[in-house]
């Protein structure tokens, strides 16, 4: 039996964490591109198609079979993480609370070019926000992609969003919203090199104590 | 240290010049815009890009598996939603490997429905004996893979109906078409035994017109537009898989809905 160090070293990212954000980045690559290459063969916004170049997959076929596998990488390392983060207590003590003067407060600092940044261990009002859009906008995915997969069995689903062409459009504003958090996701981090190390190694320490039940292993 | 994952006997070095006319050709076009895709980005996460083969056997791979996880879900005894007849589009949208003018409308009159496998009678059907069997209509949504969808209305002979007067093993895996446009299709027994899937002789109360699978079709509720072959002349009950015409081309087997 090992004793447990009383003060428990706790990273700001650990090494579960890490995994799962790396399976993910690569599944929604893959979902992304790939559903890309099957939305042009029926477009939901006339005249806009994906080039080749963006598309995974060589034509529809190959798009389809990238999606259908890319699915349970997605999903499940989703439905893990989601699990995770409500059991360890991960998800509310990042990502909460987010009071609207802060955002106001946090929005006014970046457009003069303030962005405080020194700390990684806490996330501004914005960020908490965009990643709590990210989750919802999967989640919309996750649930929107299974009643396109299976519209007879889950028909309940497909009424839920209000018809099956009405969850392709569903499907696809998830995607732009996933897109568009990519992109701000990506830039910012590339901005600030130290968060890609951190999402790598670990990140720094923290220094308060644990919010809630245990599990907290990094 | 050797990586664990590299085999111990080396390839044969020779296969180098058997593909190099391929390796020359790939590196020419292929490297420099393939590199450029966010695809290959993807790619470069852990699968082999020196072999797209390789790539393609994991995802048919994965495919079949899908085959399998949606064989478990389906429920026989769910039904597809269906609507009233008022919402039926007219005509029906055409749909397959080529344009509708190049359609080769069937006669009627000499066209014979054969059959072959494990069903009991093999006598070939014609167009009167399938219109003397007891006949269900359906109003149910065409959806394809592509994304597209319509509301159509059906009226046949339930294949289920069929294949217990024909005496066909319901306990067999697949039930195969062959059709008068080569393209051959097949469903599980799960679904030919579905209450939504016909042997469609009747669109929105008429009798079946050339582009849409004169004289009989298959319509089931509970697969994607492909699974749906149109101008069948011959039925097969059988336990070896047997393919379809997208399928071949890379398409999932199952495509349940």
């Amino acid at each position: 039996m090992t004793q447990e160090r009383p003060t428990k070293e706790r990273r700001l990212h650990p090494l579960a964490v890490r995994i799962m954000h790396w399976i993910n980045a690569a599944a929604m690559m893959v979902m992304i591109t790939s559903g890309w290459g099957i939305y042009n063969d029926d477009v939901i916004i006339h005249g806009l198609h994906f080039p080749g170049y963006l598309r995974l997959g060589e034509w529809a076929a190959w798009s389809v079979n990238w999606h259908f596998a890319g699915m349970w990488f997605f999903g499940i390392n989703g439905l893990i993480y989601l699990t995770y983060g409500f059991a360890t207590g991960r998800l509310r003590e990042r990502l909460l609370p987010i009071r609207p003067r802060d955002i106001v407060k946090t929005v006014i600092d970046t457009l003069h070019f303030k962005i405080a940044h020194e700390d990684l261990t806490v996330y501004n009002a914005v960020q908490k926000l965009l990643y709590i859009v990210a989750i919802l906008a999967s989640i919309n995915q996750a649930l929107t992609g299974l009643a396109l997969w299976k519209p007879v069995q889950f028909s309940s689903l497909v009424s839920l969003f209000g018809g099956f062409q009405s969850v392709r459009v569903f499907h696809f504003a998830g995607m732009v919203v996933i897109v568009g958090f990519v992109i701000v996701h990506v830039a910012l981090a590339v901005l600030v090199p130290k968060t890609i190390w951190a999402m790598l190694a670990g990140g720094p320490r923290l220094q308060s104590p644990k919010p809630s039940r245990g599990l907290s292993k990094s | 240290m050797k990586s664990p994952f590299r085999p111990n006997d080396a390839p044969d070095a020779s296969v180098l010049d058997v593909h190099r006319p391929l390796i020359r050709s790939l590196e020419r076009r292929g490297l420099l815009r393939g590199g450029l895709t966010l695809g290959s980005l993807v790619m470069l996460t852990g699968c082999d890009v020196k072999r797209p083969e390789a790539v393609e056997a994991a995802l048919l791979a994965i495919s079949n598996l899908n085959d399998k996880v949606q064989a478990l879900l389906f429920d026989p005894n769910k039904l597809a939603p269906t609507y009233p007849d008022s919402m039926i589009l007219r005509p029906p949208k055409f749909n397959a490997y080529y344009d509708v003018t190049d359609v080769k409308p069937v006669n009627g009159a000499t066209w014979k429905l054969e059959l072959s496998g494990l069903v009991q009678d093999k006598r070939p059907w014609t167009l009167t004996d399938l219109q003397a069997l007891p006949q269900s209509s359906i109003v149910i949504k065409h959806i394809c893979v592509e994304g597209w969808s319509y509301i159509g209305g059906w009226t046949g002979v339930p294949l289920r109906t069929f294949l217990e007067r024909t005496g066909a093993d319901l306990r067999a895996k697949y039930v195969a078409f062959k059709t008068a446009d080569n393209y051959p299709s097949s469903i599980d027994m799960a679904a030919a035994l579905h209450p939504q899937t016909l042997l469609a002789l009747q669109y929105g109360g008429q009798q079946l017109a050339d582009p849409f699978g004169f004289p009989i079709r298959l319509r089931t509720a509970v697969k994607l537009g492909y699974k749906n072959p149109k101008w069948i002349t011959a039925i097969e009950v059988t336990n070896t898989y047997p393919g379809g015409f997208w399928e071949s081309k890379g398409f999932p087997w199952f495509a349940g809905m």
